[in-house]
């Protein structure tokens, strides 16, 4: 394991810069836009990096708090196998809107119930808090990413840094707010009872998010289509720069998450051996 | 061991009766927005048109500001001689004590939204063009929306360090959406400009997921250590 982190380091300096070349000289210019819109490969990226983060925070945090009885354990599991193959049916049964396609929404549902039990294979239920905790930092910094990108590209292209009307760039505001309030509420809590009150905030805090992409639809929206699932359309090179450089970002965050996991894992393990030595110290002065 | 609903029944009862004879929060909360009111009136000084498309903010922001403070008092209130020690030993449900507070917090922020609505209306000459009636289930909705999640989240920021400041960091970012929805509907209400529904049938699902949501993890919470 200690041999594939620096391989992997190496691996995702070179799909990074391959990214890079794709996305300034490869990929053509766009007709009305110009070269600005070319920020478009990294905030692209960073956003569905950031979403996939958050939605491992949740399931981790899910986890935390369901495995520590079997009973809710049993029942959780139930539950994610029933939405993934509710969402798999439902996406062949129920109209969608347009531009979303069955079979993209179904393998979706599918995956996520997949990463649930790969998660619940890979992690015990103490090591999920640390996963958690992990997967928050690194999405609120490319969520940070997605956030700054956005006005830069914006000021040129809309006139304006900021749609305050807009509700995707509002969500995608709320998101990173509810995942800050995440953090600071780990740091500010006693150590012993941070992991539940997190994961319980952490729980809440993904429910709110159908809540404020449901406004997405109702309002008129002055965010460009979504990519993927949406009516806009895309030439198929910018595409290949955007999967690409996706695929590098993706690397890039699972290599952070993984140091920073390690990390948190030693720096948990010296808190526990020096509160054993200093357990020790003061029986022996009571002696 | 009473059923569940006496022991909500004898908590709300209780915490009514110490504020009826303290009346902390509803004073402090009263007070406070009472100096928003003036405060942004001064500020505005919007004409009866303007004033409709900006009250419902105003109105929402005001009530939410002050309704932490009756939030944070929840659980305050407890920690003195180890009430809530009590409580975690005690074969009582957690849920029936989590919908008491809420109910609790629900009618002190009624109350507060009774008395300070007139003075709204004085001060920045309201009149509803829209159906009125509306007003009053957006009023229901939202005020449960913020006191449900401010409950859940006032017995977690009890647990922190600087808990006073904790409560509005955890509860704003969750509420954003109650909120959006509170303020839309109540401008769409007041200016008559398009239907409230959609933001109604939003506050509902919203009550009813986090109302369901809270419950089911509040013992989690109330016992964690």
């Amino acid at each position: 394991m200690k041999r594939a982190f620096p391989i992997l380091g190496v691996l995702t300096a070179i799909l990074l810069t391959y990214a890079l070349y794709q996305a300034l000289v490869v990929a053509p210019t766009e007709q009305t836009m110009g070269d600005v819109q070319r920020i478009f490969y990294y905030h692209v990226p960073s956003a569905w990096t950031a979403f996939f983060l958050f939605f491992i925070n949740f399931v981790a945090s899910i986890q935390y708090l369901a495995r520590a009885n079997p009973k809710t354990d049993r029942i959780a599991s139930y539950i994610a196998v029933g939405i993934g193959v509710v969402v798999f049916a439902a996406a062949f049964f129920i109209p969608l809107p347009e531009g979303m396609r069955a079979s993209a929404v179904g393998t979706t549902g599918l995956l996520a119930a997949g990463l649930y039990f790969l998660v619940r294979s890979l992690f015990s239920q103490t090591d999920t808090d640390v996963l958690a905790l992990v997967t928050a930092e690194v999405g609120v910094a490319f969520c940070l990413i997605v956030l700054v990108t956005g006005p830069i590209w914006a000021r040129p292209v809309w006139g304006i840094w900021w749609a305050p009307g807009d509700i995707r760039l509002t969500s995608t505001l709320v998101l990173w707010l509810i995942y800050v309030s995440y953090l600071v509420l780990r740091r500010f809590s006693a150590s012993g009872q941070t992991p539940v009150l997190a994961a319980a905030l952490a729980v809440l805090g993904a429910l709110c998010v159908p809540f404020v992409y449901l406004s997405i639809w109702f309002f008129r929206t002055q965010h460009p289509q979504p990519v993927m699932g949406g009516s806009g359309s895309i030439d198929p090179r910018m595409m290949h720069a955007l999967l690409i450089n996706w695929m590098a970002f993706m690397c890039f965050a699972f290599l952070v998450c993984w140091s920073r996991y390690r990390l948190e894992k030693m720096q948990r393990e010296v808190d526990e051996v020096q509160a054993l030595e200093s357990l020790k110290d003061v029986s022996r002065s009571a002696r | 061991m009473s059923a569940p609903s006496g022991i909500t029944r004898a908590t709300l009862l209780k915490d009514l009766r110490l504020e009826w004879r303290s009346k902390d929060a509803i004073n402090s909360m009263l007070f406070f927005s009472l100096l928003v009111v003036v405060v942004f009136s001064f500020s505005f000084d919007p004409v009866a048109e303007e004033s409709r498309h900006i009250a419902g903010g105003l109105i929402w922001v005001a009530f939410l500001f002050a309704s932490v403070v009756a939030l944070n008092q929840t659980w305050a209130r407890e920690l003195r001689n180890q009430v809530l020690d009590a409580y975690r030993v005690s074969p009582a449900p957690a849920n029936s004590l989590f919908l008491a507070k809420a109910i609790g917090n629900f009618i002190f922020v009624s109350v507060l939204e009774v008395l300070m609505t007139p003075l709204f209306i004085a001060f920045y000459r309201l009149r509803a063009l829209g159906p009125a009636w509306q007003l009053l289930v957006v009023a229901v909705l939202g005020t449960w929306a913020l006191v449900v999640n401010g409950t859940f989240f006032a017995a977690m920021s009890i647990r922190t360090r600087s808990r006073e400041i904790m409560l509005p960091l955890l509860l704003f970012p969750i509420s954003i959406p109650a909120i959006l929805a509170m303020v839309q509907a109540t401008t769409a209400i007041l200016t008559d400009e398009n239907s409230a529904r959609f933001w109604i049938v939003l506050l509902v699902t919203y009550d009813l997921v986090f109302t369901t949501s809270c419950l089911l993890l509040f013992e989690t919470v109330l016992n964690a250590e």
